[in-house]
């Protein structure tokens, strides 16, 4: 059938006209896009939730009930927020597009489960009021909301946001005198006082892979996160290059630069996997960096927003004040993302470069 | 002209800080407690109500030329005056205010009523613009150190507010400023634009 193409009074001959003699007048034309795909804002919103599902549980393995309740909490927070403001402002947005809840889970991930509920109430409102709704809603805020309402938790709360607690199951195994540190904190400790040894850190890194450390609620388990990651990738609705990248720079830098001095030896080359599985890298690299609204679309400068924020994260890890700097590093390429965009905008088919 | 219209116009209409936006720098700084905002108020109302009559009286004699330095001298005599008399008087104040004191000098509002009003008008509508723009400015510190104080050290008027709630100490700092004149500035033009019927 040519219909598209041929907006003609007269039908062709392949018309269904002569098959039961009724007469076709007219040809529809309408505007595209003309092939449909059943997914939807809300469609995507749900797989990111199901995928979610498993660092949730690890989650609540971990760190007992008290991360689910933080969870709850602050979904219904984010829920709340964003149905007030739609009611209060009169906006006609969707509120069932299970954005706040993705947003509420993610902010509860980023928050260590023993802070206070309100406290995570508090930051979930702060993300979906402040750095979403204020700026328009979903697709127009610039910053990623999950993680501004982690910044706004980091400078409200110091104290209780860097209060963490061992796993149920006890603390690392093969690392003495450490309860409640988290892996990077202890490993910037160890490195900073010349106390580091390469075996203790690689007994570590089998209950790094399944979770079985302190630190934020959602970024325990690697395993889980992993899974969830890869559930997205075959769904197609995060790109393989964001997290990729983003991994791969930290796991090059951290060796490269690995401050032991050498590159073969099995302390270097423990380093760099400590480095991707500690603190909450795969959660950043697979559910927040690939954030739609708030990377760049270019295939080229997804690559670029990937590489900063894995360059930066290391930066932060290794030189700045705080043990951990996905949050911060993911944060400031946001704000990156309209420069990266207009500087690799890809070249339209057949364009010759302007002579002058 | 009516009294009443122009304190509502230096109160809501024109507010230096939530309508016109002046003078942001010392707003965002000294608003972190009632006792600061409404001390730094006071004294620029004082040092504008002052400089406007002065620059009303003499605007025929300053050259146009030379007329920014000319009103820089003047503000920055008040704000000496106001310097010395905080120093002696009220000294655990003039600590807490620090530098912004002497910034008053530099301050957008002084000089912009002085640019845009004084210099224009006669002495009594100076007098009376200088007083209302004072006050708006006051009040707008008074809204915003009120909400930083309250959710920032949970205090207010340096006595506890809510026992049991943990302060966000993030509204004492710059961010927490730069939140909440937002979210009053916002505020402020939606009753505005609904008063008006502007419809968006």
């Amino acid at each position: 059938m040519t219909n598209e193409q041929q907006p003609t009074k007269e039908p062709t001959n392949e018309s269904p006209m002569a098959a039961d003699g009724v007469k076709i007048e007219t040809f529809q034309l309408t505007a595209s896009p003309h092939l449909r795909q059943p997914e939807s804002v809300s469609h995507i919103m749900m797989w990111v939730v199901i995928a979610l599902l498993p660092s949730l549980a690890a989650g609540v393995v971990f760190f007992g009930p008290q991360a689910l309740l933080l969870t709850v909490v602050s979904v219904l927070a984010a829920i709340v927020t964003e149905w007030a403001i739609v009611k209060f402002l009169k906006k006609s947005a969707a509120i069932g597009d299970f954005s706040a809840v993705v947003t509420g889970v993610l902010v509860a991930f980023n928050v260590s489960s023993t802070l206070p509920w309100w406290m995570a109430a508090i930051g979930s409102a702060f993300a979906i009021g402040v750095a979403k709704m204020t700026f328009g809603g979903l697709g127009a805020n610039f910053i990623n909301p999950a993680l501004a309402g982690r910044a706004f938790l980091m400078a409200a709360y110091p104290s209780a946001m860097t209060r963490f607690s061992p796993t149920t199951f006890g603390s690392l195994s093969g690392i003495d005198g450490i309860s409640s540190a988290t892996p990077l904190a202890q490993f910037k400790a160890a490195m900073a006082d010349g106390s580091f040894q390469a075996l203790d850190f690689q007994d570590a890194l089998s209950n790094l892979f399944l979770g079985n450390v302190g630190g934020c609620l959602g970024e325990t388990s690697a395993l889980a996160l992993l899974a969830g990651g890869i559930l997205l990738l075959y769904k197609r609705i995060i790109p393989l290059r964001i997290p990729l990248v983003y991994i791969g720079t930290v796991f090059l830098l951290s060796w490269i630069f690995n401050g032991t001095g050498a590159h073969f030896t099995s302390s270097a080359i423990i380093i760099p996997f400590y480095h991707i599985l500690a603190g909450g890298l795969f959660l950043g690299a697979f559910f927040m960096a690939t954030d739609m609204v708030t990377s760049p679309i270019t295939p080229a400068g997804k690559i670029v927003f990937a590489a900063g924020c894995g360059v930066l994260t290391f930066l932060i890890r290794k030189f700045g004040g705080y043990p951990e700097g996905v949050s911060y590093s993911i944060l400031l390429m946001n704000l990156f993302v309209p420069l990266i965009e207009r500087s690799t905008r890809p070249k339209m088919y057949g364009k010759v470069k302007n002579r002058d | 002209m009516m009294i009443g219209q122009e304190i509502k116009r230096g109160i809501i209409d024109e507010n230096p800080i939530l309508v016109l936006a002046l003078g942001l720098c010392p707003s965002l700084a000294v608003s972190t407690s009632v006792q600061n905002g409404f001390g730094m108020g006071m004294a620029a109302t004082f040092v504008l109500t002052c400089s406007n009559v002065i620059i009303s009286l003499l605007r025929k004699v300053i050259p146009d030329k030379v007329r920014i330095p000319c009103f820089i001298v003047i503000i920055a005599m008040f704000v000496t005056i106001v310097q010395l008399v905080l120093k002696a008087y009220l000294p655990a104040l003039d600590k807490q205010l620090g530098i912004f004191v002497p910034l008053i000098v530099v301050n957008c509002i002084i000089l912009g009523r002085a640019e845009a009003y004084a210099s224009r008008n006669n002495v009594f509508k100076s007098l009376i613009d200088g007083l209302v723009m004072g006050v708006g400015f006051t009040f707008a510190l008074c809204i915003l150190s009120v909400i930083r104080e309250i959710l920032g050290s949970n205090k207010l008027l340096g006595f506890k507010f809510v026992p049991g709630f943990q302060p966000m100490t993030v509204f004492i700092l710059a961010p927490g400023g730069f939140f909440t004149i937002a979210f009053v500035m916002g505020v402020v033009r939606y009753i505005g634009n609904r008063k008006r019927g502007v419809r968006r």
